[in-house]
This record gives C-alpha cells, sequence and structure tokens, in this order.
C-alpha cells in the first residue's frame, strides 16, 4: 500500500501487454508525442506538436508565457490526457501505465514546491526513494549524494518550511535526482536560482545526461538553452514552431516572431556558443 | 560613477553556518525532535497511569491500589478475595469499558485529525471536515426525536450510519473530474456540514424537552453510558481503521508534497485519497456514535504531537493516537470529579482546553511552519 503494490507491477502474466520498464539504450526514442492536441472549453493549449525525445538528449522547451510549455509538460507527465493524439513513454500511451512503474521511468519537477509541514531538507529529498523498493544504505547514499549535489549540504536539518524560493527548488531537484529514472522533466527548474545555482544545476542535468537519461527542460533563458541543450523546441501559441539543435532554431528572426522582440546574436570570442541579447 | 567593490574578505559568502548570526539562524530553522522511543514508552506510561486514577476517581471513591487488584482478579491473574463487590462491579462493569472506549475513541480521532490534515494537505483540516461529525449529529438527533432511541444501540447505530451516508455522499459529490484535488472536497463539505446542521436544528426544534435534555448531552460529549458490549462491537472498526492509518504512513508523508507529486513518485493517489477518507470515516464514526461530538481532538493533538516528534507519519501516526487517547481519558476522568454527582460533558473539556492552546500555537508561530 506504501510502496507500489507488487501487483501493480507488470507481469508476464498480465494479458494485456505491459509497458517494459528496462534501462533504455542510448539514442532510443523514450518518449513520442505525435500530433498532441490539448483543448479546454474548445481552446486549444496545445494543437498538433509531434516530437521524439531520445535517450541520452536533453530537449529545452522555450517559448513565450502561455505557449503551452508547461501544459506540454503535463501532458508528457500524465497529468491530463490528451484530446486528441498520442504521448507514448517506453512504447506504452502514458495512461496506459500504472503510477508505480511509470514512476520508476521518469520524473518530474514542478514549479511550485511548497509545503505546509516541517519535513526537513534530508526527510524531504528522501521521499524521491518512493517508488523502489527501500535499501536503507543504497537510499541513504542517493540522497546525501543528491543533497551535496544540490549544494544543500549543512542544510539537512533544516526545515523546508523556512527555506527560500531557490533553495526549495534545489531541494525539489535533488528529489528528482533520487528517483533516478531514465526520463526526467523539468519545469522551469532554474526559474527562482541564483547565477551560480542556474549553472550548477544545469551541469548536473548534463551529467544525467552523460549517464544516458533523456531530459525535458522547459526554460525561460535562452541562452541557458543555447548552452545546455541538445535541442530546443520552440512553442508559439501552442504549437510547436521549430524544432532543431538550439544554435540553428534560435535565430534572430524566428525569436523576434515569436516573442515579439528584437533580438541580436552575437558570438563573443572565447565563448563556443553564441548568446540572444535583446534590442 | 564608480562603483566600490568589497574586499574579497568582506564579501558575503552564501555557504550556511559561517558567522554566529547566520548559525544561530541555522540552528533556529533546524527541525528538532524527541527520539520516537522515547515518546513512546512515556505516552504508554502517562496513558496506563490516567487510566488506573480514572478508574478509580468519581462519586465513589476507590482507592488505586483496589483498582489493580480487581483488574487482575478479573483477567484472572491475581487474587480478588476481600474487595467489596459493590467496588468490583464500579470499576469492571461501570469505569474500565468507559475508560478503554476513551482510549479507542481519543486515539481514532487524533490519528484522523493527523491523516485528514496531510491528505488535505491543511493544517486546518480535522475530522469534521469529511462530514462524518455533521453527519453522525444529524442521525443521531433524529434517531432521539423520530424513534425515541435507546441511546445504548439505536442511537449510535444510527449516528454511525449517518456519519458514513453523508461521507459517501461528499465523495460522491466532489469526486474529482480528471484533475481536482482535494480543495473541493473541503468546499463540499463545508456545504453538506451546512446542510446536516440545517437538519440537526430542524430536529432540535420541535424536539419536547426530555429529548432535547439527551440531545444536548449527546452533543456535548460523553462516555458515561458506554458498556461492555459496545466496547467489544466497535473493537474491529477502531482496529480495522488504526491499522489502516498507520500502514499508509509512507503514502501520507508524500502526499504532504501535493497530490500531483504524489502522482508522480508512484502514488496511486485516487486509491490512497479513497482508503484514507474510508479509514477516517469509519473511526470518526464508530468515536462520534458512541461518545458524542467531541472536538478539537483532532485538530490539536496532531499539532502538538509535530512539535515533538516532527511530521514524518512514522512518529506522527502512533504517537497522536497515544496523545490523543491520554486528552481523552482526562478529561472523561475530569468530567467526573469537577462536579459530583453530576458529570460534565467531555467537550466542554477538550474544547477548553483546546481552544486557548491552539490560539496560543497559532500566535507563537507568525510564519506556518507546522
Amino acid at each position: 500500500m506504501v510502496r507500489p503494490d507488487p501487483e501493480t507491477r507488470p507481469t508476464p502474466a498480465e494479458a494485456r501487454p505491459t509497458p517494459a520498464e528496462a534501462r533504455p539504450t542510448p539514442a532510443e526514442v523514450v518518449v513520442r508525442a505525435r500530433d498532441v492536441t490539448f483543448a479546454v472549453d474548445g481552446r486549444e493549449l496545445v494543437s498538433g506538436v509531434s516530437f521524439d525525445l531520445r535517450a541520452g538528449e536533453v530537449v529545452a522547451l522555450v517559448g513565450p508565457n502561455g505557449a503551452g510549455k508547461s501544459t506540454m509538460l503535463s501532458l508528457l507527465s500524465g497529468d491530463v490526457s490528451p484530446t486528441r493524439g498520442s504521448v507514448e513513454i517506453s512504447g506504452a500511451e502514458v495512461g496506459e501505465w500504472k503510477p508505480g512503474p511509470l514512476a520508476r521511468m521518469r520524473s518530474v519537477m514542478l514549479q511550485h514546491n511548497s509545503s505546509n509541514f516541517a519535513f526537513s531538507v534530508e526527510e524531504a529529498v528522501h521521499m524521491g526513494r518512493l517508488p523502489w523498493d527501500v535499501d536503507a544504505e543504497h537510499d541513504a547514499a542517493l540522497v546525501a549524494e543528491a543533497i551535496t549535489d544540490a549544494d544543500l549540504r549543512g542544510f539537512e536539518t533544516r526545515d523546508i518550511t523556512t527555506l527560500s524560493g531557490g533553495e526549495a527548488a534545489r531541494v525539489s531537484f535533488a528529489r528528482t535526482k533520487v528517483q533516478t529514472t531514465p526520463i526526467v522533466f523539468l519545469d522551469e527548474p532554474t526559474a527562482a536560482l541564483d547565477l551560480r545555482h542556474q549553472e550548477s544545476l544545469l551541469t548536473s542535468v548534463r551529467q544525467l545526461r552523460g549517464d544516458g537519461a533523456a531530459i525535458v527542460v522547459v526554460l525561460h533563458d535562452l541562452n541557458l538553452a543555447l548552452r545546455y541543450s541538445d535541442r530546443v523546441l520552440v512553442f508559439g501559441d501552442g504549437r510547436l514552431v521549430a524544432d532543431g539543435g538550439p544554435a540553428e532554431a534560435l535565430t534572430e528572426s524566428l525569436v523576434e516572431e515569436v516573442y515579439g522582440q528584437p533580438v541580436r546574436r552575437v558570438r563573443p570570442e572565447g565563448i563556443d556558443h553564441p548568446i540572444l541579447i535583446p534590442v | 560613477m564608480t562603483s566600490k567593490v568589497l574586499n574579497r574578505s568582506q564579501m558575503p559568502v552564501s555557504t550556511p553556518a559561517t558567522g554566529s548570526a547566520a548559525a544561530k539562524a541555522e540552528k533556529q530553522h533546524s527541525v528538532r525532535r524527541l527520539p520516537l522511543l522515547t515518546c513512546v514508552v512515556i505516552g504508554l506510561a502517562v496513558l496506563a497511569l490516567l487510566m488506573v486514577v480514572s478508574a478509580s476517581v468519581g462519586p465513589l471513591r476507590i482507592p488505586l491500589g483496589d483498582v489493580t487488584r480487581i483488574v487482575w482478579a478479573q483477567l484472572g491473574l491475581g487474587d480478588g478475595s476481600g474487595l467489596s463487590q459493590r467496588d468490583v462491579s464500579v470499576v469492571w462493569q461501570l469505569r474500565i469499558p468507559r475508560v478503554l472506549m476513551g482510549v479507542l475513541v481519543g486515539a481514532a480521532l487524533a490519528i484522523s485529525g493527523a491523516a485528514l490534515q496531510s491528505l488535505f494537505n491543511n493544517p486546518l483540516a480535522d475530522p469534521g471536515i469529511i462530514g462524518v461529525s455533521g453527519g453522525a449529529s444529524a442521525g443521531a438527533v433524529g434517531v432521539i426525536v423520530l424513534a425515541g432511541g435507546s441511546i445504548t444501540w439505536l442511537l449510535p447505530l444510527g449516528a454511525f450510519l449517518a456519519g458514513l451516508a453523508v461521507t459517501g455522499l461528499i465523495y460522491v459529490l466532489a469526486r474529482p473530474g480528471r484533475n481536482t484535488g482535494t480543495s473541493r472536497m473541503l468546499l463540499v463539505g463545508i456545504a453538506v456540514g451546512s446542510g446536516c446542521q440545517a437538519l440537526t436544528g430542524f430536529f432540535t426544534f420541535i424536539a419536547d424537552d426530555q429529548q432535547l435534555q439527551t440531545l444536548t448531552f449527546w452533543q456535548m460529549g460523553s462516555l458515561a453510558k458506554v458498556i461492555w458490549p459496545q466496547f467489544w462491537a466497535t473493537l474491529p472498526v477502531f482496529v480495522a481503521g488504526l491499522v489502516i492509518i498507520l500502514l499508509n504512513a509512507r503514502t501520507l508523508d508524500v502526499l504532504t508534497l501535493g497530490e500531483r507529486e504524489a502522482q508522480h513518485l508512484g502514488l496511486n493517489v485516487k486509491r490512497s485519497r479513497l482508503t484514507i477518507i474510508i479509514a477516517t470515516a469509519l473511526l470518526t464514526g464508530a468515536a462520534v456514535a458512541f461518545a458524542g461530538a467531541i472536538g478539537f481532538v483532532g485538530l490539536v493533538v496532531p499539532h502538538i504531537v509535530r512539535i515533538v516528534v516532527g511530521p514524518g507519519h512514522r512518529g506522527l501516526l502512533p504517537i497522536s493516537a497515544i496523545a490523543g487517547a491520554i486528552l481523552i481519558v482526562a478529561a472523561d476522568c475530569a468530567s467526573r470529579v469537577v462536579a459530583p454527582p453530576s458529570e460534565v460533558p467531555i467537550g466542554l473539556f477538550t474544547a477548553a482546553v483546546g481552544a486557548p492552546f491552539f490560539l496560543f500555537l497559532v500566535v507563537r508561530m507568525r510564519k506556518s511552519s507546522w
């Protein structure tokens, strides 16, 4: 009852084919979105979006406010079902997955993380181990590593209700990390973070990618997308308007068209990726 | 204009616990907890002592030593010779069942409060919120007025069934669509609760004087009418409810992060929510049916326990149960000694102690760190 029941795990005996939980091989397509459309009261928040996500890549979702990025992430996470089209994770519709196995496959970091109860930072991070069988030593090691990685050392016994927004976001990221899933969805993880922690969080994301994970990250800072992602999906008004390598997709003309804000793309000496500056 | 650049050594460093001010802040915001085992041992010792005291006091005072001898003798573990038959029957037939029922009722209300606060992610939730108390009150008052019900069986049964029925109604009305959370349930609970209150008010209005006395007594809460068969009849309900909630400790921990997050961590949120609501409805329904509407236990006890052992449910749930039992046994004991030979309703004590203490907690904690 506490952890997902054994019966909720896929077994060969079950009649309906159940999603495979095996670790994906490199470059395998792990998430497949096809013609995904989500409408509320006839208004399409996301319309006709198709893309693949492969193991070992970081995909940035960018676009202006209200473009449908967070809705897309909810659709990928299985919080809502598409009105039309499909989202598949490891070959099965998200809605077909049972919560337990799905939580061992993909983790989600939400934008808003607040608690009304005074758990310690360590306890809050440890909750990320819920989908897995208890292995106290292994769990403790993962939690300690994630806490160090999120620069939360010395905060282990801090009451989480007293944390600043940035600190709470780092706790949330650490919890997502200890879930150790091959697919990771992050909704604006850097929004509340200072410069140094933005860099260190996205460096951790690159490490997850190096370990073979597939990551979708919603970002507002296009320069972070240019610097840290392998691919950028640009959303405008619910539609996918560009999909490609960050330097190819984020051109001056596209950014101006989508955001309604003229930008200049520059390439400072000694920096190996372009930078966008609003003008 | 030139900006003044601080010397490197003067620059603020973001690592925690540098400098005494930072260290102090860090210490203030750290969680402090008593070890779980210590709390369990102390709690059970206090509860056992109170139970013996409660069985000894009342209109007829029976020495503590005699109480324990009577209990041992009745359990076949000791020699009961030389005890007066009157004392034996007062202790064994009247007081022990109500003390034991007090333990169950207190544990049930407090653990339900703790579970519901986490389920609704709202520190102000209490068992009243799922409608069971309001429904039970309407049911009990209805039985008294319409059926002239005996307080032994018909009234508790009516209260219990009405409580569960109203909980079911609220659950169906608030049944979340694809994506709505528990806030809907809170609102439906408030609305249906008002409806129940209107019904209770109507029955009160048409009640005659004697019925009025019975229902007022019931509404303020009392264990005075508890007898052994009632205890045995409800014991399985209490045990089942307590065990189900205790088994959901880790589920409840994760639910405090919010339902969406809990779902992302692999929890079957709908099923967990249903399980917890059914368990708390059974517990509260059984408690309210036999002891009447005793307020504040489910609200206040978990708060105090969180301060001592923290919000983790592995400690919070069992310690809340013990503390709730202590509070009800103590209140029941007080109800007999304040104005003998008449008994003061328990609900008056729990509210009189609970309300100011709760206000004190709210005022003391400016930030909402429960």
